[in-house]
């Protein structure tokens, strides 16, 4: 299987097509709805975001809490469908791109396409899998939120499904 | 508990049941079930596995693999430990002592979650305020006959509850309204719920009896097929058409998008044909235990 390291740069991301499966190695942000509504007030207000937007990719996912002797708990990916309200404005600002689970919209399709990012599908329900395959998580934003928080996740090998690439092609 | 009514219970010949067993009991089930799938369901998800190809297949490879890896590691299979569940069977010879049921339900579903570093889901529906221990659970109690107390604890995951639907349907849309509804539902999910999906459908009752038998028919065997002919025909054929949408797997497309339809029912109104289709992810947690 391919295997990817983040940051990615243009000509990688257009090489990778939908339907194909990656290793994803790199760092990663988790937010999922209570996150983005505040990543959005933040916006609105003109305010600085609690990690640097440009080239990021967001995990959508909510952790268990870490066993003792790991980094996290299991950590497998939420339904993406419910964020398609906030992908869109997040790439236009130079989000790379995201991993959830699930179809997108239409519209968030073409926003990744406009801005040539990509949108990975992460196996819905191998919470184990991606928990183990998390090396380091820190948060880095809204503790309050508990697992909805947002943590800086260094990931080592999340097998991934390209979903939709920056062309614009979509596996469902 | 007052001296004369241990007597009076002794003495009608009630078991006596302190609630802590209950707790305990709980506790156990939340446990086991965060952390393996049932045996039919792991069966369904192996045999979806070998008719598979692409990545349908590497998702259900990726999937078995991920219930060892959470065995050997003792992580929850799945980081949405869901709503606690619990469908209780009381014996009305059963006589209850010791905290409050519900409370000592809740305070199983807290010890375990805590313990088992499973995800605390639950919050308030406006403020989205987390209640930071995974309860309250959603208890459902019925009284039936003899000294026993069945517990069944099902861990229910929302990417899959926030795709069920209710239907009113009118008496002449019968069994085509059926099948046509639990079809439906699964069509308009798509990849969104974790397919293949488990289908809980209640038939008849009320509004509120009918979603309840739905997520009742989550409880029984991924495969299993209800004794009444004209019903197990209805799971058969909805069975059939559900695959025939070719979802597949997390929605890569595929053969399997559907491991099992179950339907139970309860008499209705001569007015009405309510349907309720609870889906539940491929991930089927559910443990049962008798006291």
């Amino acid at each position: 299987m391919k295997k990817i390291i983040l940051p990615l740069d243009e000509k990688e991301i257009n090489s990778l097509h939908a339907g194909d499966s990656v290793l994803l190695s790199g760092t990663i942000y988790t937010a999922r709805d209570c996150a983005h509504r505040r990543i959005f007030e933040l916006l609105d207000k003109g305010e600085k975001l609690p990690f640097p937007l440009k080239g990021a990719i967001i995990y959508y996912a909510g952790p268990c809490p870490a066993p003792a002797g790991k980094a996290c708990g299991s950590c497998g990916p939420t339904t993406s469908a419910r964020m398609n309200a906030f992908a869109p404005r997040l790439l236009d600002l130079g989000l790379c791109g995201m991993i959830g689970k699930g179809e997108m919209s239409g519209e968030t399709a073409e926003a990744i396409r406009r801005n040539k990012g990509i949108y990975f599908a992460a196996i819905g329900g191998a919470g184990a899998t991606y928990g183990n395959a998390i090396k380091k998580a820190t948060c880095v934003a809204f503790e309050d939120l508990l697992s909805e928080a947002i943590y800086r996740m260094e990931v080592e090998d999340f097998p991934l499904v390209v979903a939709i690439d920056s062309h614009g092609n979509s596996i469902y | 508990m007052l001296p004369f009514l241990k007597n009076l219970s002794y003495n009608r010949g009630m078991r006596i049941v302190n609630t802590q067993e209950i707790q305990n009991c709980v506790y156990r089930l939340a446990r086991k079930a965060g952390l393996s799938l049932t045996d039919s369901c792991r069966s369904a998800m192996e045999e979806a596995e070998k008719i598979e190809s692409g990545a349908a297949k590497f998702a259900l490879n990726t999937l078995l693999e991920n219930e060892r890896t959470a065995k050997r590691e003792q992580m929850p299979i799945c980081q949405d430990t869901g709503l606690s569940v619990v469908m209780m069977e009381l014996g009305q010879e059963v006589f209850l002592e010791g905290p409050p049921l519900s409370k000592a339900v809740d305070e199983g579903v807290r010890r375990a979650y805590r313990d088992g570093n499973f995800r605390k889901s639950v919050c308030d529906p406006l403020t989205r305020q987390n209640t930071g221990d995974n309860t309250p659970a959603h208890l459902h109690v019925e009284i039936v006959e003899g000294d026993k107390i069945q517990i069944s604890f099902l861990p229910k995951g929302f990417g899959s509850e926030n795709m069920s639907r209710l239907y009113m349907l009118t008496p002449s849309e019968g069994r085509n309204g059926i099948i046509k509804s639990i079809v439906e539902t699964v069509k308009l999910a798509g990849s969104k719920p974790c397919p293949p999906v488990y289908v809980g459908v209640g038939i008849g009752g009320t509004f509120d009896s009918c979603a309840l038998l739905a997520k009742k028919a989550l409880l029984r065997e991924v495969g299993s097929r209800n004794e009444r002919a004209d019903v197990a025909s209805i799971e058969e054929e909805a069975l059939e058409k559900i695959n025939a949408l070719k979802i597949g797997a997390q929605g890569f497309g595929g053969k399997v998008t559907a491991l099992g339809v179950s339907c139970e029912l309860r008499p209705t109104h001569i007015a009405g044909l309510p349907v309720a289709v609870n889906i539940q992810c491929h991930c089927v947690r559910c443990e049962k235990e008798i006291l």
